[in-house]
């Protein structure tokens, strides 16, 4: 006998989170199996639909992997543009230069052109093979309402189908179609003069440069940046979420007089609760500033009373600038889902990798995928269920794996397009429009891989999130977006083949 | 590539590579990972930093510099060969949450038992009281079978507040915990006085003949059981349990010779008794094996050092067999057996202490479970609550992720003490917020700091099956 449940999802991320959680609303029992702790932990928490119209060289499939030199920079090098003023969500005022014209542009691709206003206007004019054109616009929305739904006020944009432009550490502006709370006072959309505070030990994080490349990029407010030391006596590696549960329960912390220089005795005048300190610390800085961002850890637990309290303090709007790994509003997204998917019943096993498979099959043919197996230090453990979703990552995630000789799906073997010249994977430049980005399984409508031959390889095996092919994440910002709408999609087919 | 380009472009380093060098091959230059090399390792890591994040003791110890820096940027820094092991390492309590934590597979646990191992064989002080005090409680397995000759007197002397007092003067083991009880009847002696595996081979054989009626079920089925120390000297319930659940699923039982898993020698450093109990345990338990059985362990901790730390840190012959064919107890019948119909069909009339809800008839045996860090890594945790959702009679709400804090011996010392209780703090308050009044763990040690902090009887999954699958068996 075996564990057996209804529908098995390999990949604990945003689209096998989202497919269990589809799958689970349906009524049909599912488990999880990931590898490790989500991989959400490393995310910005920031949910992006399109941000950038997909480039076109890829339309033929395969690029040459030359003759790209023209390529300037990323998107999101670009920033918003050349000083028109943007907005983009917001309060009903008109919307204007961001890139309203969501036209495709140049052969050869990767050249910038302006971010996408409305993700769902310009998804019918994505290349045909695009995951979103695979499941339509409808199941996009109906993703994003799942998503509002299980996240509840932990996330705001759902008010509009426009996207929000969010400052990000690097000081890039991100169009996004869901952005945390805790970042809706720093959108760039506002022009209230800012404030950005960054902490000595927190590196990824140099405000100063950050306010400049906003500046760089055009945005319609006055801003600065500031970099303070964190109150208290922490570690100079302290991780960050440390110091986000000093914020937490407000521990007291000796508080530092600006600029008084460290280890200099007598820079120390008191003992403050931390939000207190925190703010001390930043005043000086203020200099009619409106709003104040900070990296992204106030708090893991209690973020909405730390921003209260520091904006008391500040006299001012506080909100975070979403970081890289790891991120606190990725901890708090990961924990969000995954409570929703726990109330719906989903089941997860943690801890080892999947490696590889079973079918009913009798040698002459594949029929059906049986179980998948775990490896556990050598012992082999099967999974059984009746329907499989894949959702195991891309070439970062380690769903889409490749050497030298060839780009491999490595627990079903699913037929990864690619052409057989590695040095046809990629474009010259660094931020040329790489062939390998697109890489991944290609699907039938049903999100069922197919294979060389394109017939779909297993009836009961779904594929969602970065291991599909035939797009850009990196490029378009559609990397949450696709997750969600291809998680819903086949998790969704899923409890369906379930009950028929 | 585009026929229409020119081959012949002198600049296009790309044809040098692929038409003149058609010979290169690449070399190999940092050898294989099985040769214990943890450069492979080290390299994997991209700084992510979420080991730092998910690590309990950087949580709550603002001194400790995080698995990070122990694992793979220390091991850089020791590439320089005046470098010694920060002795940061010994903090580190061994829970290898940081394993499962990391996106990139780096063997971050086995390098910091790699680093505390040569911290402690060529820096730390063997005179010290540090040494002696966590030589003695990383050999608790030696200890415990003196102390277990006579239970009665040295349950007395070790719960003698006095003698607590020393410990905590003496050897820095903190007075604030009951020294756990020995039990008067070892789980070894209960077994040879059972009558051994004639005994448990005629029971299992009574039992699939039972239950097997007109078919006949595959009849050699066997187990080699690693109880561990605990399940022998302090709670033989549970070794008992888990063997009469075996046999009633038709399992021949073996109890083969064993030592202590090892896991408190590696969370001291111990490397060397490690070593030697390891050796032991491999060749009786490969033994086992040839024999046709697989290996089962009730204690979470025994089960993850044989299945991960063996064959990361020794390479005795059979070691990776005895780590493929290790499975934790109720791991292994839902694996061969119908374990999740065998408890649906069952039912348990449970009457832990305080669990009587007024005005609800047929209320549900509650249990607080927390899944025990070492059970996180073989993919188990959430393996009891699942199981018994099947069962009528009870049921068991999970308290969380967290950490219970006590990491076997690191709670026992009295520098660590306070640090344990806060990493606990969360475990404990979920305990007390959940319905039940009566615990659920795996681990031993779990077990005792779930006592201690909520004052609750903690029972072990297996007893739980035995109450729900087997008839009463006297003694």
């Amino acid at each position: 006998m075996a564990i057996e449940d209804d529908v098995v999802v390999v990949g604990g991320g945003l689209a096998g989170m989202v497919a269990a959680l589809a799958a689970a609303r349906q009524g049909a029992g599912v488990r999880v199996l990931s590898h490790a702790d989500s991989t959400l932990q490393s995310a910005s928490g920031l949910v992006d639909v399109l941000g950038y119209p997909a480039a076109a060289g890829d339309r033929n499939a395969v690029a040459s992997g030359r003759g790209s030199e023209a390529v300037g920079e990323r998107p999101a090098e670009n920033g918003v543009g050349d000083g028109t003023t943007e907005n983009g969500v917001g309060d009903g005022t008109t919307e204007n230069g961001v890139g309203d014209e969501t036209t495709e542009n140049g052969v050869g691709g990767g050249t910038a052109c302006g971010p996408v206003a409305d993700p769902f206007d310009a998804i019918p004019d994505l290349p045909e093979r695009h995951p979103y054109r695979t499941v339509g616009v409808e199941t996009v929305r109906e993703a994003l309402a799942l998503f509002d739904e299980a996240t509840g006020n932990l996330y705001r944009g759902g008010h509009t189908d426009r996207n929000a432009l969010v400052p990000t550490h690097g000081g890039t502006v991100k169009p996004t179609a869901r952005y945390p709370a805790t970042v809706a006072e720093g959108l760039a959309s506002d022009d209230r003069p800012t404030l950005l505070v960054g902490f000595e030990t927190v590196t990824d994080f140099d405000a100063p440069l950050a306010a400049d490349h906003l500046r760089a990029a055009g945005v319609p407010f006055e801003v600065r940046g500031a970099t303070v030391r964190f109150p208290g006596e922490f570690r100079a590696d302290a991780a960050r979420t440390r110091l986000a549960d000093a914020l937490d329960a407000n521990e007291r912390v000796e508080r530092v007089r600006d600029g008084g220089g460290r280890g200099a005795g007598g820079s120390y005048s008191t003992t403050l609760p931390a939000r207190r300190a925190l703010a001390a610390a930043v005043e000086p800085h203020l200099d009619g500033a409106e709003r104040v961002g900070f990296p992204a850890l106030l708090g893991q637990h209690e973020t909405e009373a730390v921003l209260a309290d520091l904006e008391a303090e500040l006299g001012a709007a506080v909100f975070e600038v979403p970081t890289g790994s790891p991120s606190v509003p990725g901890m708090r997204l990961a924990g969000a889902l995954r409570r929703a998917c726990r109330e719906a019943g989903v089941r997860f096993t943690t801890g080892n990798p999947v490696v590889n498979y079973e079918t009913t099959g009798n040698g002459e043919q594949d029929g059906e995928i049986a179980a998948v197996r775990v490896d556990r230090n050598g012992a082999t453990v099967p999974f059984h269920a009746a329907e499989f979703v894949l959702a195991t990552g891309g070439l970062v995630g380690k769903g889409v794996d490749s050497d030298r000789e060839s780009v491999r799906e490595p627990i079903f073997d699913c037929h990864v397009p690619h052409p057989e010249d590695r040095y046809d994977w990629f474009a010259d430049g660094a931020f040329g429009d790489h062939p390998f980005a697109r890489f991944g399984v290609a699907v039938d409508d049903d999100l069922r891989p197919l294979d060389s031959a394109g017939d779909a390889t297993f009836p009961n095996l779904r594929a969602a999130g970065a291991v599909l092919g035939g797009y850009d994440f990196a490029a378009e910002k559609s990397g949450s977006g696709v997750s969600l709408a291809t998680g819903l999609a086949a998790g969704r087919a899923a409890a369906r083949e379930v009950f028929q | 590539m585009s026929e229409t380009e020119d081959v012949n472009d002198p600049g296009d380093v790309r044809e040098e590579e692929t038409v003149e060098s058609d010979e290169f091959e690449p070399v190999q230059v940092f050898g294989d990972s099985e040769s214990m090399d943890l450069r492979p390792g080290s390299d994997d890591c991209y700084k992510c930093s979420t080991c730092d994040t998910n690590c309990p003791v950087a949580e709550v110890d603002d001194e400790f510099p995080g698995p990070k820096f122990q694992g793979p940027e220390q091991w850089r820094l020791k590439r320089k060969d005046d470098r010694e092991v920060d002795d940061s390492i010994t903090s580190c309590s061994n829970c290898m949450r940081c394993d499962s934590a990391c996106p990139s597979d780096v063997p971050l646990s086995q390098m910091h038992n790699t680093a505390r191992g040569e911290f402690v064989s060529e820096q730390m002080e063997k005179l010290s009281r540090e040494y002696v005090r966590n030589r003695i409680l990383a050999n608790y397995g030696t200890l415990a079978r003196l102390g277990s000759k006579v239970p009665r007197l040295t349950n007395f002397v070790m719960g003698n507040s006095l003698v607590q007092t020393l410990n905590e003067k003496l050897l820095g083991i903190t007075s604030e915990r009951e020294f756990p009880e020995f039990a008067e009847e070892t789980f070894r002696e209960w077994w040879e006085k059972r009558g051994g595996t004639a005994a448990s081979k005629e029971r299992a054989q009574e039992a699939r003949a039972q239950r097997g009626g007109a078919k006949i079920e595959r009849d050699e089925k066997r187990v080699a059981y690693f109880h561990g120390c605990y399940s022998n000297y302090n709670t033989p319930a549970v070794g008992k349990a888990t063997v009469r659940v075996f046999e009633r699923f038709g399992y021949e039982v073996l109890v083969p010779p064993q030592q202590c898993s090892g896991t408190p020698m590696f969370a001291n450093g111990m490397l060397e008794d490690a070593r030697r109990s390891a050796e032991t345990n491999v060749r009786e338990l490969a033994a086992a094996i040839e024999d046709g059985a697989d290996v089962i362990a009730s204690c979470t901790s025994c089960s993850m050092a044989l299945r991960q730390e063996y064959p990361e840190l020794f390479d005795f012959e059979g070691t990776a067999s005895v780590a493929a064919r290790t499975y934790e107890a109720a791991e292994y019948l839902r694996l061969h057996e119908d374990l999740d119909g065998a408890l649906a069909d069952a039912e348990v009339d449970l009457d832990p202490v305080g669990t009587e809800v007024e005005g609800e008839e047929d209320g549900d045996a509650e249990f607080a479970y927390h899944a025990p860090c070492h059970a996180r890594n073989q993919g188990i945790a959430g393996q009891a609550v699942e199981l018994l959702d099947h069962l009528d009679g009870a049921s068991a709400e999970d308290v969380g992720p967290s950490c219970s804090g006590i990491s076997g011996t690191y709670g026992w010392k009295a520098e660590k003490y306070d640090a344990s209780m806060e990493i606990g703090a969360e475990m404990i308050e979920h305990m007390e917020e959940a319905d039940a009044e009566t615990g659920l763990t795996e681990c031993p040690t779990c077990a005792m700091q779930m006592e201690h902090g909520t004052g609750y009887d903690v029972r072990h999954p297996m007893e739980v099956l035995e109450d729900a699958l087997v008839d009463g068996e006297s003694a």
